[in-house]
């Protein structure tokens, strides 16, 4: 295959941020008629790569080719004419227009009197017929239809300006296997018609089913590029984490289970606890000092029934039981209150408040449950500072540094402080180690394990189910918005238990 | 050793320059002294046995930024929510003129002064309800308040220009805003204690801090268990209740309230003195001292156009262009523009010491 | 997607009654416009009057304008606080320039050109320099409001013999033996339809203006799509601002005389009207149509306050009463669409 002519050559790309080198002389080869698909683990340089080529950042050295013209992007429109589309995660098009609106967007066929909308709907129809969604009117509005279909939309709106190359940036990330499958068919068929498509996605099954070929990612440097087909899976990953494959099947040994004695009674316990459109009715219940697993998918639900304990949404059914007593939590306040913490797994949007030092990201939730009016005192303030630096090992150990300006694993550490200054029963942490190094996802699992140690009921929410199962005593597992398993996790009980599980569950929506 | 100490002096020199107050200090100098070269008289001060003060355009420059004093406290905790209040100028003519108007029926003055501010602090109370509760848009919703207001305030004083000053027992009222307190106007010393007063409320309690938390992330501040609602909702009304004060102050001197032109123009004035201050426009941060100098600063603006003689309605001209350059020169561009420089300066000098 | 096959009729089904929410507001205007319509006329027997029609787009034609202007930074949630202070200097300037003997053509084209400067300067200072519209707009009101009041702050009246009553002078229709049976336009409204008719061609048929809608829409979307959003909001500020000084134009070749306090309070008018005729505050929904319609009950609303004895003082809580319900109506509806 390697005797075609490729269509994209970045070379040597460098991209530096403030005290970062984001990319460190990243090659990538992109062939026409083939899928590739861009391997790394969180923050190895993927999205950036991405936005290299898409024009939304400027490299700082290196070379673009393509279609063998030399190319400097100012912006995501020079990137298009020269021929390269993308499709986000988050579906970039605009939900106030009509489906037919979004894809011709820019291209609209004109006539004497200015667009000519009958042509230009024409031509929306004939491109949504290819994505398969003939069915749909373009005059739809774009909100009425699912998230799913608005990603053919996209990839019908990239067919309309003739791209050469095609980037999925995550793109099954929130569908189900029947949606999965649509859009593969839809992108086999744009990959035969020799575009080239690059893929990201973090589902294995998925990148073995529709890729050719892989390029390897590992903390902003480039690893390998291989072809699918040669590289067996353990390798892949070997690759991706940086150690081989013997190393992975040592890490970590099992947590032992810690038993319940008959009689105990729950911190939680919630019977029937559901939002409409977020998560159904769920019961529930957490010991202390038991490490409770949320696994499943992105979209399962795992995330909702978090933010469902916390208060965060408001629950519209069930009842919420904590030791024993009637309580509703309808805010993150009264969570708090109730002795109940949640970190949140959108640390940058939900979680740090950048401007604000070290030092108040750690106080201010014990702060918010004291009230506005009865400050901490100073003594006291700068113990607990202090006491959960040191006990996170948050680097650099300044409190007065902006939260803003450090790594992504301490600001971590930093959250988790700032929950356990307030002294809770039950703290729930959603994807704690997401995005953050090797170095900082150690110390956060070792931190769960000693919580749980000391009596804290813990609930673990990760996408890496792997972790979930070395850390927790029982899993729930999620699918669809439904709680569709309780599994007592025992040496039995292994990453395939749950994989399984939720692909052999039907759920009846 | 002396080098490490040279390095620190100079990182306190550095400090001190950055620091936007030592810029407003300097900016407030410069004022005067030009003032000074056009008017030699502008620093002298007399005694006044009259009105028992002291005299002098630099008096009555600070017997003027009192008002100022006040709505820019008002704006600045606003503009840390990330929010506006474009309705201030409006709540001072209404709190002007339900004051005068309540005086002129009788009423006895210090009710009237409660009335003038229960007023201010209910019009701040429903903009802060609009905003925070139903979620509107705060320049929209305080613009919508900028115009109502200065229709209620017509119709409070039936589109007349109620005059107070025959009214006997207006003397505390009147004190207010012309007294001396020590030889110092009284308005400005109260402007300076209210200033301080709500500098230790933000900073001696959590408030400030709650304040900037939902400015810089509304989101992640209720996940914290602040309630953002209600910080939205406080900050309004504390502005309106300073915009009645100041309100008060406008009238005062003069004992008369002009329902158009009391507290006309003054929302720009108000953001200008936050802007000046250091508080950024998007929200976050806040500084009540820059602001406070920033206050000071525009009364200064104005008393400088009145000493050069420029013409009085060149002011919100002069105030748009003081804006522009500000925020332009906050601007992101403007700024990488500078740390672009610096850093091929550093990278310039790094290839000499690789060189040498 | 093996679901969405079955279900096109409910689609359709639900695509109606999303767009019925949509339109609420505006259908609210137009109820709004008739109810005052036929209590004026039940009550003083004078609003179907073709002179009283006849003055309500006379007089009006300069806020059909305004509101028009107003639309389009509207719908990208944005706003001009600027066109009020806009008229103001154009129509000092204007004047004083007719007094010194410029030709009107002349004049009218300088006018529309400070008005594009001002317009670009605020573009320039929203896109190149990161400030928030309602900022940026607020400062160029203020400069203009300020540049025009140093010029003059007398009343000034045009010279006899100008041509700016060209645009003034009534063409009748219909000539009626009483004059306030008159059906008669003059080249103010034309200027105004034709306006209008220009801004629904901008928004619907040009796609700049599918550009607009895109922006309000979702900003950061429409950058990735590579929409030139740049280009399209110096059009939008650059257009706002000369409709601006267009609505100066008419306005002061109707009344003949103008001074710098002219036109304080017409922004407010002017998203009066836009968000009366059923255009987002926050953006992406909305239509010029919808704007000139509300201009109409905007303008409608003083004579009905004078006619009910309302003191004239009550005529700006009226106006922001209206505008708070409006935006608050569309809030709701916003918040019941998303819930469903």
């Amino acid at each position: 295959m390697t005797d075609k002519t490729p269509i994209v050559v970045m070379k040597g790309i460098t991209i530096e941020f403030p005290g970062v080198k984001a990319l460190d002389g990243v090659d990538l080869t992109l062939y026409p008629g083939e899928v590739h698909a861009l391997m790394g683990e969180n923050g190895a340089g993927k999205s950036t790569m991405i936005k290299a080529l898409t024009g939304v950042y400027k490299i700082d050295a290196g070379s673009i080719v393509v279609d063998g013209k030399p190319q400097q992007f100012n912006g995501t429109l020079d990137a298009q004419n020269a021929g390269i589309a993308t499709v986000y995660q988050e579906v970039n098009l605009c939900t106030n227009l009509s489906v037919g609106e979004n894809v011709m967007l820019g291209h609209e066929k004109r006539g004497p009197f200015g667009i000519d909308w009958r042509k230009t709907h024409e031509a929306a129809k004939k491109y949504l017929k290819q994505m398969g969604l003939e069915h749909i009117d373009p005059h739809t509005p774009l909100s009425s239809i699912s998230i799913a279909m608005q990603q053919l939309v996209a990839i019908a709106r990239a067919m309309v300006i003739n791209a050469k190359v095609l980037i999925l940036d995550e793109p099954t990330s929130s569908l189900d296997a029947n949606e999965v499958k649509d859009l593969f068919a839809i992108m086999r068929k744009v990959r035969d018609s020799g575009v080239a498509i690059l893929f990201v996605s973090h589902f294995l099954d998925q990148i073995y089913e529709i890729t050719d070929r892989l390029t390897i990612l590992r903390n902003g440097k480039f690893i390998k590029e291989v072809m699918t087909k040669d590289t067996p899976r353990d390798e892949l990953i070997g690759m991706m984490i940086g150690k081989s494959a013997e190393e992975l099947s040592q890490i970590g040994a099992k947590k032992a289970r810690r038993e319940i004695t008959p009689g105990e009674k729950p911190i939680v316990d919630v019977k029937g606890l559901g939002k409409k459109g977020t998560i159904n009715p769920t019961d529930l219940d957490i010991y202390a000092g038991e490490v409770v697993g949320f696994a499943g998918l992105l979209g399962s639900g795992r995330t909702e029934l978090g933010r469902l304990l916390y208060g965060a949404d408001k629950p519209d059914s069930g009842t919420y039981e904590l030791n024993g007593k009637q309580v509703s939590i309808n805010d993150p306040y009264t969570a708090l209150k109730n002795k109940i913490a949640y970190s949140t797994e959108n640390r940058r949007d939900e979680g740090i408040i950048g401007d604000l030092t070290v030092r108040q990201n750690i106080l201010i939730a014990l702060q918010a449950t004291r009230g506005m009016f009865k400050p901490i005192p100073k003594k006291e303030a700068d113990e607990i500072v202090d006491k959960y630096m040191k006990e996170m090992n948050v680097r650099p150990a300044d409190p007065d540094r902006p939260i803003k300006n450090l790594s992504g694993g301490n600001q971590q550490k930093v959250l988790i402080g700032r929950w356990l200054a307030t002294h809770p029963e039950l703290l729930i942490l959603d994807e704690p180690t997401r995005g953050i190094d090797i170095g900082a996802k150690a110390e956060i699992q070792q931190v769960v394990l000693d919580l749980a140690s000391k009596g804290m009921g813990v609930v673990f929410i990760s996408s890496e189910m792997e972790e979930v199962v070395r850390l927790s005593d029982d899993i729930e597992v999620l699918k669809d918005r439904h709680k569709i398993a309780e599994i007592e996790n025992d040496d039995t009980v292994s990453q395939s238990t749950i994989v399984e599980t939720i692909a052999n569950t039907n759920v009846n929506n | 050793m002396a080098d490490k100490k040279q390095e620190d002096k100079n990182n306190v020199f550095k400090k001190l320059l950055g620091s936007n107050l030592t810029v407003e200090a300097i900016a407030l100098v410069l004022l005067i002294l030009l003032c000074t070269l056009f008017d030699h008289g502008f620093l002298a001060l007399s005694w006044n046995d009259n009105t028992g003060g002291l005299a002098g355009p630099l008096i009555t420059m600070l017997q003027e930024s009192a008002r100022y004093l006040m709505i820019a406290t008002g704006m600045t905790l606003v503009i840390s929510t990330a929010g506006i209040d474009l309705s201030v100028g409006s709540v001072m003519a209404v709190a002007g003129a339900a004051a005068m108007q309540a005086l002129n029926g009788g009423m006895n003055v210090w009710l009237a002064i409660l009335l003038a501010i229960v007023i201010g602090v209910i019009v701040g109370c429903i903009n802060g309800a609009l905003i925070a509760f139903l979620g509107l848009q705060p320049f929209i919703t305080t613009l919508i308040m900028m115009l109502a207001g200065r229709g209620l305030a017509k119709v409070i004083t039936s589109g007349e220009n109620t005059d107070a000053s025959a009214v006997a027992g207006n003397e505390p009222l009147k004190w207010m805003a012309n007294g001396f307190i020590l030889g110092i106007p009284a308005n400005f010393v109260i402007a300076v204690v209210i200033v301080i007063l709500v500098g230790l409320l933000c900073r001696k309690t959590a408030m400030g801090m709650f304040i900037e938390s939902v400015g810089i992330n509304p989101e992640a501040s209720r996940m914290t268990g602040i309630k953002p609602k209600k910080i939205l909702f406080l900050v309004y009304a504390i502005s309106g209740f300073l915009a009645a004060i100041a309100g008060l102050f406008a009238t005062a001197s003069v004992m008369r309230v002009d329902v158009v032109k009391t507290g006309q123009d003054l929302e720009m004035y108000a953001i200008l003195a936050v802007v000046i201050g250091g508080t950024s426009l998007l929200g976050g941060k806040f500084s009540l001292s820059g602001s406070a100098v920033g206050a000071v600063i525009i009364a200064m603006i104005r008393k400088t156009i009145i000493t050069l003689g420029i013409d009085s309605a060149a002011t919100p001209a002069f105030f748009a262009v003081v804006v522009i350059v500000i925020c332009v020169m906050q601007a992101p561009k403007v700024r990488n523009l500078s740390a672009e420089l610096k850093r091929k300066r550093a990278l310039k000098a790094q290839a000499k010491a690789v060189a040498a | 997607m093996t679901t969405a096959t079955a279900t096109p009729a409910k689609k359709a089904a639900k695509k109606t009654r999303r767009l019925d929410a949509q339109m609420i507001p505006t259908i609210a205007a137009v109820v709004i416009f008739i109810l005052m319509i036929i209590m004026g006329q039940a009550l003083f027997g004078t609003y179907l009057r073709l002179g009283f029609i006849s003055s309500l787009f006379i007089d009006h034609a300069y806020l059909i304008i305004l509101a028009v202007a107003m639309t389009l930074p509207i719908l990208t949630g944005g706003i001009d606080l600027s066109v009020g202070a806009i008229v103001a200097i154009t129509a000092v300037i204007g004047i004083k320039l007719a007094n010194a003997g410029v030709p009107a053509v002349l004049v009218m084209v300088i006018m529309l050109l400070i008005g594009a400067v001002f317009g670009a300067l605020a573009a320039t200072l929203i896109e190149e320099f990161n400030m928030q519209p309602f900022i940026a707009t607020l400062s160029t009101m203020f400069l203009a409001r300020g540049i025009a009041s140093i010029i003059s702050t007398d009343s000034l009246t045009f010279p006899d013999n100008n041509n700016f009553d060209v645009i003034s002078d009534e063409i009748k229709i219909i000539d009626n033996p009483k004059i306030s049976n008159d059906l008669s336009f003059n080249l103010g409204v034309v200027i105004a339809i034709v306006v209008l008719i220009g801004g629904y061609i901008l928004l619907h048929h040009t796609r700049t203006g599918r550009t607009i809608y895109a922006i309000g829409g979702s900003r950061s979307s429409a950058e990735l799509m590579g929409l030139p959003v740049r280009r399209a909001q110096f059009t939008i500020y650059i257009t706002s601002a000369t409709l601006a000084a267009l609505a100066s134009i008419v306005y002061i070749a109707n009344i003949g005389s103008a001074k710098n306090t002219v036109g304080v309070g017409w922004e407010l008018d002017a998203v009066a009207s836009v968000v009366i005729g059923g255009t987002i505050i926050t953006g992406g929904f909305g239509y010029v149509l919808g704007s000139a319609l509300g201009a109409l009950v905007r303008s409608i609303i003083d004579p009905l306050t004078a006619d009910f004895g309302v003191p004239a003082e009550w005529t700006t809580i009226v106006v922001g009463l209206m505008i708070l319900i409006f935006v608050v109506l569309q809030r709701v509806v916003t918040a019941v669409g998303d819930k469903k």
